[in-house]
């Protein structure tokens, strides 16, 4: 356990008044004669560093430290199978291929946890996705997703199981499920990960974009199990099914107690909202960015997605201009897309949009500067301007495509 | 009904630069605000408080200068405010973070309802509210989009699904997560803002709450450790075309038909 110790007598009068300067984040205060430290430290240790010599120090405390757990004791990976109404959101087979890769680097079994109502062929189904278990919590009460006794069931999963990793998706209930059972094993969670690995020590590997974005963090859960880590949808890849033959994998049905099932929640009604295809499943993305001046102007890029028949998608800020639809928004506050190709015009590449589609096949980007982040991230960067190029394009476009097609 | 509302401060802008030598993130003058996704949760707040009586309670945890977002909250028209500040409360993560508020509201009295903010703009997380919850023993329902009714004895809310609109009935008392154009938060008033000056912003440290367990707490009570922070890497094949508009028309033609695109 890190600790920051300070040596009040070696601030001279002078460096006093100077020494809130000091923390970036605020978070030295002076008050009188002496400072002291807040709640907005980071245990950064820039104060160590940029502070008069041994004003700050950082110790490491030992004898508070918490005993580390048993890690042994908790083996093999749990995927959580996100399904509403029976169908199964992709994203759990996408974190099933994730974990069948880590779990071979250190010999673990990956098991698999359906909760719902008539889900047995679902259940069945996941075996073929190369999961040595499936574990089952299917009765009505369960049909609906209410969170009292979703986490009761996974409670039991992981009582029974005792898995070192449990991986959910990045969807509604996965992030409603998720924290829950974090805090109810008092363990670590992060959120929205974008690269998992596991060490031999069976620590998870878990980076994400961290502090709003534009810095990569690695963070990791030394001392507790299980560690529970959400991922969005199109982060990783599915696995190929294996052949019926070849499935070995065991079914493990597990019923919920009567008194486990209680909840405050009365579920009342499902409405589907108007479906348009979203642009997680498209092939082809053209993304306008706030190189586009006007509103008016997407009408070229929405020439060119009908071309190339793909989805138009957008940046926050033309989201937020209320331009373009939410749910056609690319980035960590938008969805995470994977289509064969995005063009970008006129997106200056924040990371927040780029950890949204940076896993794209071809990612071509139409920028007026070249020294824009985006053109770090795109396969072919190409230095123009979009409302030269599009409009070029479209224009080949229909002089070679137009006879040939129907 | 008596309402509790989680706010966060977060720096005004996503600009932060990290210095590759020291690896240490620079946020020299950045100015801080009230989550954008919280306004929604006040708005909520108040709202039902103007419709159903009650008080709201704004509540924070963050260094003495968080203390500007509960002005604002009481602006908006919350009655009374809780910061909860404390040396030993820094470097918490989403658990520390979320037992360090369910202590803080234990200590705020009876409450029927806590709003939370769907996400925040500098974690962006959206764990802290269900972790909360479970805290404290709680029902909650998170992405709520819209408040259908609101009875003695429980909440009816619409919680947006990805491709669905899911109607549920939760008892108090509950917690929710609200989505963002639940309704358009209020801008702070003016005259709200000359009888707040006689609010007091109760100000709560690690011993005033019940579990004083400084290892509960902050950097200590976090499960997880940041092993280390990087720039993002770029990808290395890449391409930089360069020329005049025809001729990289004629280039990227050339390429999509070659990759099968068109």
């Amino acid at each position: 356990m890190k600790e920051l110790m300070i040596n009040q007598a070696l601030i001279t009068r002078e460096q006093l008044p100077l020494m809130g300067g000091i923390c970036p984040f605020g978070a030295i205060d002076v008050n009188g004669r002496s400072i002291e430290i807040n709640a907005a430290c980071r245990m950064c240790g820039l104060c160590v560093k940029n502070g008069p010599p041994g004003v700050f120090q950082i110790r490491e405390n030992s004898g508070t430290s918490k005993a580390v757990c048993d890690k042994e004791s908790w083996k093999g990976i749990a995927v959580y199978i996100d399904q509403v109404g029976g169908k199964i959101h992709p994203v759990s087979f996408e974190l099933i291929g994730k974990a069948r890769q880590m779990a071979d680097k250190v010999g673990f079994q990956v098991s698999a946890l359906c909760i719902g109502y008539n889900i047995k062929d679902q259940a069945e189904e996941i075996l073929s996705f190369g999961v040595q278990h499936v574990y089952v919590y299917d009765q009505p009460e369960l049909e609906h997703f209410r969170i009292e006794p979703y986490a009761a069931a996974f409670e039991d999963f992981i009582r029974e199981l005792r898995p070192s990793i449990c991986l959910v998706g990045g969807t509604t209930i996965g992030r409603s499920l998720a924290p829950r059972m974090a805090a109810r094993f008092l363990t670590g969670l992060t959120a929205d990960c974008t690269t998992l690995d596991i060490k031999e020590n069976t620590d998870l590997v878990q980076i994400r974009p961290a502090f709003g974005g534009n810095i990569m963090a690695h963070i990791h859960t030394p001392s507790h199990r299980p560690q529970f880590a959400t991922v969005r949808y199109k982060i990783f890849t599915a696995p190929v099914k294996i052949p019926p033959a070849q499935v070995a994998g065991n079914l493990h049905t597990r019923r919920l107690p009567e008194e486990k099932t209680f909840s405050g929640i009365r579920f009342l009604d499902i409405k589907p909202k108007p479906q348009e295809t979203g642009i997680e499943e498209a092939e082809i993305i053209v993304v306008a960015g706030r190189g586009v001046k006007r509103k008016e102007d997407l009408g070229i890029l929405q020439e060119l997605v009908v071309r190339l028949g793909g989805q138009l998608a957008a940046t926050r800020s033309l989201i937020e201009a209320g331009w373009v639809d939410p749910r056609r928004q690319i980035g960590l506050s938008g969805r995470t897309v994977k289509p064969r190709l995005i063009i970008t015009c006129g997106v200056s590449g924040a990371i927040q949009f780029v950890a949204g589609m940076n896993s794209s096949e071809l990612i071509i980007a139409i920028n007026t500067d070249k020294n824009a982040p985006i053109m770090k991230t795109a396969h072919i960067a190409m230095e123009g301007d979009l409302y030269q190029i599009v409009p070029g394009l479209l224009e080949r476009m229909g002089k070679e495509t137009e006879p040939s097609r129907p | 009904m008596n309402i509790t509302v989680c706010i966060k401060q977060v720096p005004g802008t996503s600009e932060v630069n990290l210095d590759l030598e020291t690896g240490v993130l620079q946020r020299d003058g950045v100015e801080s605000k009230m989550n954008p996704f919280d306004l929604y949760a006040v708005e909520t707040g108040v709202r039902l408080k103007e419709m159903h009586q009650g008080t709201v309670t704004a509540l924070t945890m963050g260094p003495p200068q968080a203390q500007q977002i509960l002005q604002e909250a009481f602006m908006m028209g919350a009655d009374e405010a809780i910061l909860l500040s404390d040396g030993r409360f820094a470097g918490a993560d989403v658990l520390a973070t979320a037992y360090t508020l369910s202590q803080g509201i234990r200590q705020s009295g009876n409450f029927d309802l806590i709003i939370c903010g769907k996400q925040t703009t500098d974690g962006d997380t959206a764990q802290v509210g269900a972790e909360i919850a479970e805290f404290l023993g709680l029902p909650h329902v998170t992405n709520v989009s819209a408040i259908r009714e609101v009875g003695k004895s429980s909440i009816t809310v619409a919680m947006d699904l990805p491709s669905s609109l899911e109607e549920v009935e939760v008892q108090f008392p509950c917690l929710i997560t609200v989505e963002k154009g639940i309704f358009p938060p209020r801008l702070p008033s003016y005259l709200k803002k000359k009888t707040c000056r006689y609010k007091v912003i109760r100000r709560l440290s690690l011993d005033d709450l019940e579990d004083t367990n400084p290892a509960r707490y902050g950097l200590e009570g976090s499960p997880t450790k940041v092993e280390r922070i990087f720039p993002p890497h770029s990808d290395n094949h890449r391409e930089l075309w360069e020329g005049t508009a025809s001729d990289l028309v004629d280039r990227l033609w050339i390429r999509l038909q070659k990759e099968r695109l068109v």
